[in-house]
């Protein structure tokens, strides 16, 4: 239905020709914009209030019983619903260690709440389908289990910022609601939140329309195909210190594989841009020293592309 | 009455911060407004995900930004 709407738009009410590269980009871009913000505004709301139950102080809560393997588990499930902005990752990061949660499941939560997030999941769904979308989890959850147990192992805890230790917590006051504020909190949420992101959104999928209507077919097969090895760390490296939501990033890499790019490379790229930024590594700088904030960027880096090396390799 | 919005300077901190003022304004009452921006400040509260929000010594709201609506409600 969305699609004929978007063709009869496209074609008959705007006059653009069938096949030809500005119809076909015309085409594209008005279906993506309006399904993915229609997926948005839905699952954005919906997701909001299933993470009002799962609040961060409960959480850490929960964790700080638990011992290394099964605690970088849960952490790494409950990073998938407990809310996460990178500007809380400070306390956030504090509040675990503090209450007695060990370092490397901290970083299972911390690796795994930004890279899954509803965002993506909405994307990926909506451009790619649920089978891309549901290994996106799995390795995500993956990944985040692995880095934190591997970070767990190497005892790093000295390259903790010293302050950290020395912080008392105050008890904590997580206030209970009822399911109407729960609702209203979830709308205080949602439409900042789609304000603040509409423009990556529209800006990722026009440029993703434009190489979808004007790059030749399989014009990256060659760089970026399953055939070079070298595709899937260059797009790690690449995506490592880019810092854009997964809202802006995902429309230009379906475009991306479209024209070529293989898919574990494509999901190494969108993985290494959600997980790690510079904006989140220069926030994490306040809790890590350098040592330890470069170990867990390096581990991670390394989990993604080999993911991605995996991906290309079975699929 | 003391408010103390607390946030490590994210743009959801100042959003907060701005609706308070107005809440303030619009209940008509006084009120001494200030931001808590130091880390240590605001675990002492026993935050964890900001912005939040402190009247008189008391956690209100955590990791949200409650509408003007809202805010008149907690402060008045």
């Amino acid at each position: 239905m969305l699609a004929n709407f978007a063709a009869y738009l496209v074609f008959t009410v705007l006059g653009l020709a069938k096949g030809s590269h500005l119809g076909d980009a015309a085409n594209f871009f008005v279906y993506d914009t309006i399904k993915i913000f229609l997926l948005l505004t839905t699952i954005i709301f919906c997701v909001a209030v299933i993470r009002s139950y799962f609040p961060p102080e409960k959480t850490k809560r929960f964790l700080s019983h638990g011992k290394e393997y099964v605690g970088n588990i849960l952490a790494a499930l409950l990073g998938i619903v407990t809310p996460f902005c990178s500007c809380s990752a400070v306390p956030l990061f504090i509040g675990f260690v503090e209450s007695g949660v060990p370092l490397g499941v901290t970083f299972s939560f911390l690796v795994s709440s930004p890279m899954v997030n509803e965002i993506a999941l909405i994307m990926l769904w909506g451009l790619f389908g649920w089978k891309i979308a549901l290994i996106y989890i799995g390795c995500g959850v993956m990944i985040a289990i692995i880095s934190g147990i591997v970070i767990g192992k190497l005892r790093l805890e000295r390259f903790v910022q010293d302050y950290v230790y020395k912080i008392k917590m105050g008890e904590t006051a997580a206030t209970e609601q009822t399911f109407r504020e729960r609702l209203s909190n979830a709308r205080n949420y949602t439409v900042p939140l789609l304000k603040k992101i509409w423009p990556y959104v529209i800006a990722g999928v026009g440029i993703g329309a434009f190489i979808h209507g004007y790059a030749p077919e399989g014009f990256l097969l060659k760089y970026a195909g399953p055939q070079n090895p070298f595709a899937v760390p260059l797009a790690v490296l690449v995506g490592v210190p880019l810092y854009s939501n997964a809202a802006g990033v995902i429309p230009i890499t379906q475009a991306l594989m479209e024209k070529g790019m293989a898919t574990g490379t494509v999901l190494a790229f969108m993985m290494a841009v959600t997980a790690l930024s510079l904006p989140e590594a220069i926030i994490l700088k306040n809790v890590l020293k350098l040592r330890l904030l470069l170990t867990f960027f390096g581990i991670v880096a390394v989990a993604i592309t080999l993911t991605g090396y995996l991906f290309n390799a079975i699929l | 009455m003391k408010i103390e919005v607390l946030g490590t300077g994210c743009s959801r901190c100042k959003q907060l911060h701005e609706n308070v003022m107005q809440a303030v304004i619009a209940a008509d009452v006084e009120a001494d407004v200030s931001k808590v921006e130091d880390i240590t400040e605001i675990m002492r509260y026993g935050v964890m995900s900001t912005p939040a929000l402190v009247i008189d010594g008391v956690v209100k709201t955590v990791g949200k930004v409650p509408s003007v609506e809202e805010l008149k409600k907690l402060i008045a």
